[in-house]
């Protein structure tokens, strides 16, 4: 990431971020009860969600590519999302699994519930600074086994 | 004489709020990552902002690579706010209305100056704990359900599909454990 980036390079992912929380909203990611009525299987719309959106990423990153260069507001190539596969995805993943579990509610989903207007979700948002930051701290510790920083999402 | 056919489940038990709600906002959660993409051909997650917010604060050296990210990463997340503001002001509100969407029954719903908000049930500390494990997993685990879930499995990557397959079943087996033990809500 450059230093020098275009001036519509903030408004658009400000724009971008809008879309995501009123879509979060209206699908009821945004609320725990919801998620965790899929996850015992009283309501199964929710892989209607993530499928209706990785369609949606789908496309772009099948055809940004072949349309252009790099992207016009950071000069970026266009690159789908892929993470080199550790064990760290599996233990991660479960760690990650027992808390969704737990509360119902994930990352993106807390902030759009935030604005909803659930105050209580700032329990859920202090616990994931929490617990991002005991990993950061611990990672930071044994660096030596972690040095082929590995980019996360 | 036909017998009757013993009834399958039906489609309003398996989807009591059908399926619309679910659908159309996630296609507004991907074009909203779709329209970053296509911008920056930046494929953005949600779980990141948490460590990258902490480069603010924190000197320790795993969150440094974030710091070229972190302006950029709290502007995605206060749209997120913000975004969900304005589905509670318009649709949540009855201000906009569609077909396509479904109210539901989660209680909880309240009134400020004519807007609509919502708020949860679920126990505080489920929230807490849960959220600690959240922070640990998705960044230990490379991602969450957007970045893993919508990105990722949008980009066809076999370490995503592998990620959401490992934290949706695991997720499943701990909401059922938590009901069985009578845990509400």
């Amino acid at each position: 990431m450059s230093d020098d980036r275009h001036p519509l390079f903030e408004p658009l992912v400000l724009v971008g971020g809008v879309i995501f929380g009123f879509g979060l909203g209206f699908s009821h990611m945004a609320r725990p009860e919801v998620v965790l009525n899929f996850l015992t299987f009283e309501d199964l719309g929710l892989p209607f969600v993530m499928f209706g959106a990785a369609v949606v990423t789908g496309v772009g990153f099948a055809v940004m590519p072949r349309l252009r260069d790099a992207a016009p507001l950071t000069g970026s190539p266009y690159e789908r999302r892929l993470k080199s596969f550790d064990r760290n995805v599996l233990v991660g993943g479960a760690i990650f699994g027992v808390g969704w579990g737990l509360s119902g509610i994930c990352p993106g989903a807390a902030y759009a519930s935030l604005g909803v207007g659930n105050v209580t979700i700032l329990w859920a948002l202090a616990g994931m600074f929490l617990g991002a930051y005991a990993q950061g701290y611990w990672r930071s510790r044994s660096r030596t086994s972690d040095a082929a920083a590995t980019s996360a999402d | 004489m036909v017998a009757d056919p013993v009834p399958l489940v039906s489609a309003a038990e398996l989807f009591p709020n059908g399926v619309s709600r679910y659908a159309v906002g996630g296609l507004l959660v991907g074009l909203g990552a779709l329209v970053i993409y296509v911008g920056t051909g930046i494929p953005a997650g949600a779980s990141t902002f948490l460590e990258s917010t902490l480069s603010y604060v924190s000197g320790q050296s795993r969150f440094q690579r974030y710091v070229g990210s972190r302006d950029w990463r709290v502007l995605f997340t206060l749209g997120i706010v913000l975004g969900g503001t304005l589905f509670a002001a318009t649709v949540q509100s009855g201000v906009v209305t569609s077909s396509l969407y479904a109210a539901g029954s989660t209680d909880g719903l309240y009134d400020v100056g004519g807007v609509t908000l919502w708020s949860t049930s679920v126990q505080p500390w489920r929230l807490f704990l849960g959220g600690i494990l959240v922070g640990i997993g998705t960044r230990v685990g490379k991602g969450c359900t957007s970045g893993h879930g919508v990105c990722g499995v949008g980009s066809a990557s076999k370490t995503s599909l592998v990620g959401v397959a490992t934290f949706l079943t695991v997720a499943i087996g701990t909401a059922q454990v938590v009901a069985a033990l009578g845990v509400s809500p």
